[in-house]
């Protein structure tokens, strides 16, 4: 709590600073509201606009949780089959990497076509973009036992088995981690394009209604809800990551 | 019958020949150490004693029994410590156990106090200083069910001092528990402090090119470092090990 303090007092001051900035160039160079409106009136919104949004926000949040799980699962289980069956990860691993460097989201139009406007392809858009990330980091944490331990378990005459639960999944779990963090973010990312795609309820439908009604300091709020929503989400999978890696020495200052 | 038997192993890694010809014997509770220059192959001779490499002629038999490519009868330190940074120090020095299917944390604790490793159970890894996670490695092998250990340059990673300090532990340890124990070193000082019986390998290919029968009495101390007939051991083995490796 108190690093919190020591190592968060500064980027809060830049915030606030720029906050002000933004608040006063709006007052003095009279820009007008629909453009770009001041921090305190987007702050009133988010105060006082509850009753708009609200609704548009369980909907949301639902659809991040149930396709990151989905996601993760998914992701997981694969990379595991993957690992395992060596065949499969030669035929697999390539087209994984290539297909990391593609937006997986341009598929959702297509999947709308396919499945509708309900959940379901939401759903399906959020898992697509989710398990690549996962699939793969998990893969690379495989991959990367020490290779001493290894031949110590070999020699002891540990089993498949025991190598990959006692060795190669403990040493994947950072890697796990550190994906299913990306996962987090593209899945918020994944609900809001997936709802701008059509749906009745979500914060892309709140954005979108915004927008096309020049409430900007609405979109703002969306925006703010957003950002809160990824926060929170990628906290709580920090949280999960610090029950289960306990052992990770603290890390050192020299990066800061 | 012997306790190990190594009979004429050869291997190589593509055309390059590295062992040729690797022929002997370790009695039971004798402590072996096996000199050579770096890269003559020594590592890889524990790797095929402990089955995850096939040699490509030779056998070896452990207690009578052919072990040439089977897993699980050794009991080897590696050259890094390998310790496993997600387990605390007592679930590590169990892994070899673990393995074999029973855990035994009575004695590992025990073991661990002898060890001047008490109140460390539970911490990881990372919070031990270099000596400590040797000792911590020596004794997962210690408490692992098999009767030989084999251990690849223990302490080649410790300061001067540290080292001679593990070397003395490493004797009480084993005078106590009287395992067969075969050590790689290319430090000529502790293979004559340390063992019964000194292999000295020679270089591209490896073989056994000489055998010192190491006269000392046991137990050993600190003076006997200093002795005139020590040094004159040293000055023999020195000689051998150069003439071979120019
Ligand atoms: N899996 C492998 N494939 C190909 N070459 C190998 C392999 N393992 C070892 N070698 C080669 O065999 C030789 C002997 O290696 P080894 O690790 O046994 O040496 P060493 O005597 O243990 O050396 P050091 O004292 O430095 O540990 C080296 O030249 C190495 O490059
Ligand atoms: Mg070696």
């Amino acid at each position: 709590m108190k690093t919190l303090v020591e190592k968060g007092w500064r980027p809060t001051l830049v915030l606030v600073l720029l906050f002000i900035i933004w608040e006063f160039s709006v007052k003095i160079l009279e820009i007008e509201q629909w453009l770009l409106p001041a921090p305190s009136q987007i702050f009133n919104e988010l105060i006082h606009g509850t009753d708009v949004y609200l609704e548009h926000l369980w909907p949301t949040i639902q659809l991040c949780i149930i396709g990151l799980a989905i996601g993760c699962t998914v992701g997981i289980v694969t990379g595991i089959i993957l690992h395992i069956v060596p065949f499969l990860r030669q035929a697999f691993y390539p087209i994984l990497i290539i297909s990391q460097n593609i937006p997986t989201i341009v598929l959702a139009p297509l999947l709308v076509i396919w499945f509708g406007f309900g959940m379901l392809p939401k759903i399906f858009v959020i898992i697509l973009v989710c398990f690549f990330p996962i699939t793969i980091s998990l893969l690379d944490g495989f991959r990367q036992s020490d290779r001493d331990v290894m031949n110590y378990m070999k020699m002891a005459g540990a089993t498949k088995q025991q190598i990959f639960w006692k060795l190669e999944w403990p040493n994947a779990l950072p890697s796990l981690f550190s994906g299913i963090k990306i996962s987090a973010t593209y899945s918020v990312m994944g609900a809001v394009i997936s709802e701008w795609l059509g749906a009745s309820k979500g914060i892309g439908v709140y954005m979108q209604l915004s927008q096309s009604s020049f409430r900007t300091d609405r979109v703002f709020v969306a925006i703010i809800l957003i950002v809160i929503l990824s926060l929170l989400l990628l906290g709580l999978i920090m949280l999960l990551e610090k029950k289960m890696i306990r052992w990770r020495p603290k890390e050192g200052k020299s990066h800061e | 019958m012997s306790k190990l038997e190594i009979n004429h192993l050869s291997i190589s890694f593509g055309s390059q020949k590295i062992l040729d010809d690797i022929t002997f014997t370790a009695e039971e509770g004798e402590f072996i150490s096996i000199l050579g220059p770096s890269g003559s192959g020594k590592s890889t001779l524990f790797n095929l004693i402990g089955g995850i490499l096939i040699p490509d002629e030779g056998s070896i038999l452990l207690d009578g029994k052919e072990i040439t490519g089977k897993r699980g009868s050794i009991s080897y330190m590696p050259q890094s410590h390998a310790l496993m940074p997600w387990r605390t120090i007592l679930d590590n020095v169990l892994l070899g156990q673990e393995i074999a299917g029973k855990r035994d944390e009575k004695k590992a604790l025990e073991m661990l106090g002898k060890a001047g490793l008490k109140g460390y159970e539970k911490h990881y890894p990372h919070e031990l200083s270099g000596g400590m996670k040797q000792r911590v490695s020596f004794i997962r092998s210690l408490l692992s069910p098999q009767s030989l250990i084999c251990l690849d340059e223990p302490f080649s990673a410790l300061d001067e001092f540290t080292r001679f300090e593990m070397q003395n532990w490493l004797l009480s340890v084993w005078q106590q528990y009287k395992r067969t124990i075969l050590f790689i070193t290319h430090n000529i000082d502790e293979a004559l402090y340390l063992s019964d019986r000194i292999l000295v390998l020679s270089n591209k290919p490896a073989s056994v090119q000489k055998e010192f029968i190491v006269p000392f009495k046991r137990p050993r101390t600190e003076e006997m470092l200093y002795s005139a007939e020590f040094l004159k051991w040293k000055q023999d083995i020195y000689r051998e090990i150069k003439q071979y490796s120019l």
